[in-house]
């Protein structure tokens, strides 16, 4: 028999998690990666994995604790408004998959 | 020669007795010999280590060379170096020549250093096992059949092959300290901060740190003393005074006290592996150090944290790879919205892709306070209990591993097994904190176990002591493995 | 029904830098393509962006020109998404805590005086330009102008007629032309507005659905937009229908504006803290420096101008629309010793029409304050009178030289000698008897015939005063 707090873990679980594959697709749009339909199931099945994973970190109450987003507490140094590159931009472009005219080239951009 | 210090390499240099282009030859020709095993390197480039080895000699018959002047350092992929491609173990950089150079790489330039080579590494430094590269997989020099750890698995392999004396490494969340356990040798990731990152290809902005891959610990002061130091490209390198990581080396350790996590040595550890760590404890308490026991309450929240931070991250910085600038671009496609989607769905590996998809959905609207912010809180908690720790020790050590290295493919089906394997390592990222690691024997299939070594910020110096008298007092970290090619 | 029309704009402000926001890559306007997008602006892999302090010094110095809240701690956010101009796949912006929150604008809407709520102000960065000159069927990426500073401008939706709108961006752009934060430059982009526009019922408190409109790159255009898009969205809802949010385009050929639908697609920003920036924060020392660079601000200049000149508030408006003309009306009024509404007269008409007429700004006028001083100097003096002032102002302007000079050159000092005018007066009455018949039967009306008569003689010199006070005397 199932305790009754690990059933109410389980439903917690559940209800917060569970992606699904319009998820998968929107997620995937968003971060312009073409999955084909037929990956589609395994990339719901390893993010879900994923997703399990990091659920343990709901169970911690954090109220009151502020947000830390860097390693160390300091702030930012400002930068003398001071022109320092030159012109470089043969040396960038020889990397580039299509220039012209100076220009990155990219299929037409509709607006 | 192949197990020299980089010390006793700049004696030989300094007296003449081999110059620098006969040792990168040397190491060079190992590299032809053992690489095709081994799979440690992505680019290797004679003419301009050649070259670069020249300069060293004539600045070494100047009689103005440095420390590590003319001696060989092989380079993670990771970095970028002008003129080198510099690919990041991916198909989306397979034809990137950097224009230009990392901190990291004009640093050992300025050394004199010769550049070996760049190593192989998971793709864009997101694995565990050095299995992601697309260029790829590294085995691990003890064994072929096991996995040199990762995400610097080129880095540890042809450090410990002793296919270079020296290697840089990056750590994000282990990638330093894991593969060098994995295959016995040293490694130290440093405060984050220390290092600067300029160059240094993206994985997660605020976890990224370079630092050195070695024999030993003397050795890795050396190199930090290169690869340390104030960059103002950098908004997170830190203006501190520059230090010499090796002035403390030889400082007895009558008194220190070393902290023992109780939650590293619970459930989960192997035994073999355990067993190797508490050998290396006593041998601590026979060089006066006392042990005691100290609290991680939160480490177990280590790793689900960092894969919601660290991929939510890397979504963001690896969204430049557009296939617009550089790199990698579909061959085919509709318009310009499928030649984004074509081109990252090609140039990015399986792990690489997954961990966007993660960090993606973690940022998107109605799951960001839910993941992300929480994941930033519980990082807060996670660096308290270090702080409280240190109030009790000098340095925490631990296992760098679970165990010794697993085999090839056993994990690379199932990511969150995968991920565990960083369990002990992930927490110092998030705390921003220095960790090392050091080999400390063998596990019961004879592959190597590493110590890890936990210090304070900035407290590289004293940490590389403690690593430094425990290598006076074994030769762990001078066992080569067993491999042909050998002098 | 009786609609209300309710406008929010934001501004995109182009700070006046030498160098971009997180680079030190040079911002001047029209450079050869990608020759000014250093490694950082084209995300290269593995570089970083370093804040330029300059940025900040400005946005702090608009903050307190508009009386807000500087926030002593501000951070900066990734805004993602996929755009070619776009080479990180995201903007660094400011998102939860912005440089300057609140703060204010008071415009003059005709006669009446407005005060517009500013929400907030933050620091962004730049894109790129896409350039759709055929390149076989593909887009050409500039990104020169990515990584330029922003500030981005944000009021409350206080606004109530595209008139009030367009007041608004006119006080806008002369206040950060005026404390140096932006050229205002609007041709080259270094000044674009947004309008959020929607309507709805007049006296009811709940907003409509609103529109946002891109792309408004002049005053006049802002105005017929805004125009424009009440007069649809009204139609929309009297026959029925609802207002879609969305981004629309203002297409300035066809006086129109369209639905932009690629903008609408990509709506899910993911904003998080940049973690390649720490927390941009200011101390009391950088904010004093701050303000210690603001001169007078417009506002109270113009109320100034009122009370001490006494001058009337059209005039103190116009000439504190710039920090120049407001100089130069300074300068002149010094050099003359008062006679302010004159002065003022002469800037706005002559002046101002000369400037416009040879496209010209204050700053580059021919004429100095001082010399526009010296010519008013002579009418004040009575040595010329209004009329050959300006006569004095045209050669000025086509530089031959100060006032007193050209008035010496062409002898058109006034004559005030009543002698050499009673001279004319008795010579003009002698040969026109029929008129001085008529003056003297009651038609007063005759009375210009002989001042006209009389100026000819005496090619506009005649003192008027004195001339009209002869002539009286002698028709008398």
């Amino acid at each position: 028999m199932i305790p009754f707090y690990a059933y109410r873990f389980k439903v917690l679980r559940v209800n917060f998690m569970s992606l699904n594959l319009a998820d998968v697709k929107r997620i995937a749009h968003l971060a312009r990666i073409a999955v084909e339909e037929d990956e589609m199931p395994g990339y719901l099945q390893q993010l879900s994995n994923i997703l399990g994973l990091v659920e343990e970190m709901q169970a911690v109450d954090t109220t009151g604790i502020e947000p830390m987003a860097h390693a160390q507490d300091v702030v930012l140094r400002l930068r003398d408004d001071v022109v320092t590159e030159t012109d470089r931009h043969a040396a960038y472009q020889a990397v580039a998959p299509q220039v012209e005219a100076g220009l990155y080239l990219v299929p037409k951009v509709i607006e | 020669m192949l197990n020299s210090s980089l010390k006793q390499l700049a004696g030989l240099l300094a007296g003449k007795q081999i110059s620098s282009v006969e040792l990168t030859q040397a190491f060079l020709k190992r590299i032809g010999e053992l690489n095709p095993t081994l799979n440690a390197f992505i680019t290797v480039d004679e003419g301009k280590s050649l070259a670069q080895a020249q300069a060293a000699d004539a600045l070494i018959a100047a009689g103005e060379a440095g420390p590590l002047t003319g001696i060989p350092v092989a380079q993670k992929d990771i970095f970028c170096a002008e003129g080198w491609l510099s690919t990041c173990g991916s198909k989306m950089l397979h034809n990137f020549v950097s224009p230009y150079d990392a901190h990291v790489i004009e640093q050992f330039n300025r050394a004199g250093a010769v550049n070996l080579g760049k190593t192989n590494m998971d793709e864009f430094a997101m694995g565990s096992s050095n299995e992601t590269s697309y260029y790829g997989k590294v085995k691990n020099p003890w064994d072929v059949n096991a996995v040199p750890g990762g995400s610097s698995g080129g880095s540890a392999a042809a450090v410990a092959a002793r296919l270079c004396p020296a290697a840089t490494g990056t750590d994000t969340g282990g990638s330093i300290r894991q593969p060098a356990a994995l295959t016995g040798i040293s490694g130290i990731k440093p405060t984050y901060g220390v290092v600067s990152r300029y160059g240094m290809i993206a994985f997660a902005s605020s976890l990224d740190q370079g630092g050195p891959m070695a024999k030993s610990a003397e050795d890795l002061a050396l190199l930090m003393n290169v690869m340390a130091g104030f960059d103002p490209r950098d908004s997170t390198s830190l203006e501190r005074e520059k230090e010499d990581y090796g002035r403390d080396l030889e400082q007895p350790l009558k008194g220190l006290r070393i902290g023992l996590p109780k939650e590293y040595f619970a459930e989960g550890l192997a035994a073999d592996v355990a067993q190797a760590i508490e050998a290396a404890l006593a041998e601590y308490r026979k060089l006066g150090a006392e042990t005691v026991a100290v609290s991680l309450p939160n480490s177990k929240l280590a790793v689900p944290v960092y894969y919601v931070l660290a991929p939510a991250e890397a979504s963001s910085n690896l969204a430049r790879f557009d296939g617009v600038r550089y790199g990698y671009r579909a061959p085919e496609y509709t318009d310009l919205a499928d030649m984004y989607s074509k081109s990252r769905a090609q140039g990015f590996g399986a792990e690489v892709k997954r961990r966007i998809l993660i960090g993606t959905y973690v940022l998107s609207a109605g799951y960001y306070d839910a993941y992300y912010l929480k994941a930033q809180k519980l990082r807060r908690l996670i660096a308290r209990d270090f702080t409280e720790a240190f109030a009790q020790c000098d340095v925490i050590m631990g296992p760098t591993t679970p165990t010794t290295a697993f085999n090839l493919g056993e994990k690379s089906d199932d990511p969150v097994s995968m991920y565990l394997s960083d369990i002990y390592t992930i927490a110092v990222n998030l705390a921003g904190l220095p960790g090392m690691s050091v080999p400390a024997g063998f596990g019961k299939d004879g592959r190597p176990v590493g110590l890890q070594i936990i210090g304070n910020y900035f407290s590289e110096a004293k940490m590389l002591n403690v690593a430094h008298q425990y290598q006076k007092a074994t030769d762990w970290h001078l066992r080569m493995p067993p491999l042909h090619g050998e002098e | 029904m009786q609609w209300e029309i309710v406008i929010g704009l934001e501004t995109h402000a182009q700070l006046s830098t030498l160098s971009k926001i997180f680079s030190g890559a040079a911002i001047a306007y029209g450079a050869a393509p990608n020759s000014q997008a250093c490694a950082v602006d084209l995300a290269l892999p593995g570089v970083l962006p370093v804040f330029n302090r300059a940025a900040a010094e400005k946005a702090v110095k608009f903050g307190l020109a508009i009386g807000a809240k500087i926030n002593r701690k501000s951070i900066f956010a990734r805004k993602n998404y996929f755009y070619p101009d776009l080479p990180k796949g995201y903007q660094i912006s400011q998102y939860e805590l912005p440089i300057v929150a609140g703060g204010s604008l008071t415009i003059q809407v005709g006669e009446r005086e407005k005060t517009v709520r500013i929400t907030r102000a933050h620091l962004e960065e730049d894109a790129g330009k896409s350039l759709h000159e055929d390149f076989h069927g593909m887009t050409g990426i500039d990104l020169n102008r990515a990584g330029t500073p922003l500030l981005e401008i944000v009021t409350e939706p206080d606004l109530r007629s595209s008139a009030e709108a367009v007041a608004y961006a006119k006080a806008l752009h002369s206040l950060v032309r005026w404390i140096g934060i932006c050229d205002g430059n609007m041709q080259e982009g270094s000044f674009r507005c947004d309008a959020n526009v929607s309507v709805r019922p007049m006296g009811t408190e709940k907003l409509g659905t609103r529109c946002e409109i891109k792309n408004l790159n002049s005053f006049k255009f802002m105005e017929k937009a805004i125009e424009y898009e009440v007069r649809r969205q009204i139609e929309i809802i009297e026959d029925g229908g609802s207002i879609l949010q969305e981004t629309r385009l203002y297409d300035t050929d066809r006086d129109e504006t369209r639905s932009m639908r690629s903008k609408e697609e990509a709506n899910d920003y993911r904003y998080f803290p940049d973690p390649d920036l720490l927390p941009l924060v200011l101390d009391e020392a950088f904010l004093e420096q701050a303000r210690a660079t603001l001169s007078e601000l417009p506002q109270a200049m113009r109320e100034r101008f009122m009370r001490d000149h006494g001058l009337p508030a059209y005039d103190a408006g116009t000439l504190t629309s710039s920090r120049e003309l407001a100089a130069y009306f300074e300068e002149a009024v010094s050099a003359l010793g008062g006679e302010a509404k004159m002065a003022a007269n002469w800037i706005m008409g002559d002046l101002s029409a000369q400037l416009n007429k040879d496209g010209l700004d204050i700053a580059a006028s021919p004429i100095s304050a001082a010399q526009l001083a010296g010519l008013l100097k002579r009418i004040q003096d009575g040595t010329i009178s209004g009329k050959i002032a300006k006569e004095v102002f045209v050669a000025m302007w086509a530089g031959e030289g100060d006032a007193d000079a050209i008035i010496e050159a062409k002898g058109l000092k006034q004559v005030s000698d009543s002698g050499a005018i009673e001279k004319i007066v008795d010579d003009i009455i002698a040969a026109n008897p029929a008129q001085v018949a008529e003056y003297r039967s009651g038609k007063e009306k005759v009375f210009g015939f002989f001042v006209g008569q009389a100026m000819k003689a005496s090619k506009g010199k005649a003192n008027p005063a004195q001339l009209n006070e002869i002539l009286k005397k002698k028709l008398g």
